[in-house]
């Protein structure tokens, strides 16, 4: 049942990152959600913060300024004002 | 007769220069159309994203947002026009603006009153020199859009649609700008923005059934953070499509323009040539009658 998640970090102009990943946390409007696959489908809100994604290649994280994050059928979608990548 | 060859020759100099500036110019809008066209796809899952989830919401919770139901209380209608800020684009902005009038035109027909936006100098160009007041007008990035200028258009927009009457609300938000279909189909475009058609979406996600989603903080708060952002992603990918058609525009008007010089200067070379040729003629001719005279005296 080791089901990953697919996971789409977009931005107004890119797609920032996507990829699998067997867990994602996001910083919600109401606290921080970590969510592994099988996760019930949840539309939230993001506040200014850390995306934090576990994938098989080692975790990367993401600074966003906020957007939302839908989840569903193990597809996330991290839609976000802007994002700050280590590389900027 | 010197005179004339000299005439022609210099109309022949300024076109080859026209043509050397029209190539260029096709050039850049060729070499800009590209990169156009890669920023309409990049930002097609952001908007893609946001449409899904707002009709996700829109379809599990009976939230009656003012942003989604027709406001009976105003008949002023705004209408954003996109344009280009140069012209040396062929009909582009001005098929925009016929378009643009043409729905006007019908509004009025329904008794509404269109508030005009521009986008694009050309087109603000064309308000002011009608004495029609602008909403608001924004100018110089026709060609590569950024996506902090449709922020501050989706605002604008956005205050204009939830201002109350007496501050000159609206009751529609309509887009007239250049849907970028292919290199060489690119057609003027209206879609009505606000209030929103939620439809749209859920029909083309043909998988199983649409997850009951749990809304955080709440179905209104999500829906409220949502379409601001969906109006700026909408307003965004026109600006983008408009810049695309743009820049095709340019390149297909500026290709006409150097074939067209090219012509000219055929056309004067062979003027230039036959002027020559009289010349010559006409010296040949009077040397003879010169020498002719001379034998006879």
């Amino acid at each position: 049942m080791a089901d990953a998640l697919t996971v789409d970090i977009v931005a107004p102009d890119r797609i920032v990152w996507s990829g699998t990943a067997s867990r994602v946390i996001a910083p919600s409007i109401e606290g921080e959600i970590g969510m592994l696959a099988n996760h019930e489908p949840i539309l939230s809100i993001l506040k200014a913060g850390t995306v934090k994604v576990t994938s098989e290649s080692g975790r990367e994280e993401f600074a966003v300024t906020g957007g939302f994050v839908s989840f569903d059928h193990n597809t996330i979608t991290i839609v976000a004002d802007a994002v700050v990548t280590d590389e900027d | 007769m010197g005179g004339q060859q000299r005439v022609y020759r210099q109309r022949i100099r300024s076109t080859q220069s026209l043509k050397k500036i029209f190539r260029a110019m096709e050039l850049i809008a060729a070499s800009r159309i590209g990169k156009a066209r890669d920023r309409v796809t990049a930002a097609a899952p952001y908007s893609h994203a946001i449409t899904r989830a707002i009709s996700a919401v829109a379809t599990h919770s009976k939230v009656d947002h003012p942003l989604t139901s027709e406001r009976t209380d105003s008949d002023r209608v705004a209408v954003l026009v996109i344009t280009a800020d140069r012209g040396m684009a062929g009909a582009y902005s001005a098929n925009v603006l016929r378009e643009a009038e043409r729905m006007s035109e019908r509004l009025k027909g329904r008794g509404k009153t269109v508030v005009p936006f521009a986008l694009g100098r050309r087109g603000v160009g064309y308000f002011k020199f009608r004495k029609r007041e602008l909403a608001g007008e924004w100018t110089g990035e026709s060609d590569s859009p950024t996506f902090d200028t449709a922020k501050e258009v989706a605002n604008a927009l956005y205050t204009a649609f939830t201002a109350p009457v007496e501050d000159g609300g609206v009751s529609e938000l309509r887009i007239v700008y250049t849907h970028f279909s292919s290199m060489v189909s690119q057609e003027p475009r209206v879609i009505r923005l606000l209030p929103l058609e939620v439809v749209e979406g859920v029909a083309e996600s043909g998988e199983d059934v649409e997850p009951l989603y749990e809304f955080e903080p709440g179905a209104e708060e999500v829906l409220d953070a949502l379409l601001p952002r969906y109006i700026e992603s909408r307003i965004h990918a026109c600006m983008l499509q408009a810049a695309a058609s743009e820049l095709a525009n340019r390149q297909r008007a500026m290709n006409t323009a150097v074939s067209n010089a090219e012509d000219i200067i055929r056309q004067y070379t062979r003027l230039a040539n036959s002027a020559r040729q009289a010349e010559i003629t006409q010296e040949i001719s009077e040397i003879v009658s010169g020498a002719d005279a001379l034998a006879a005296s």
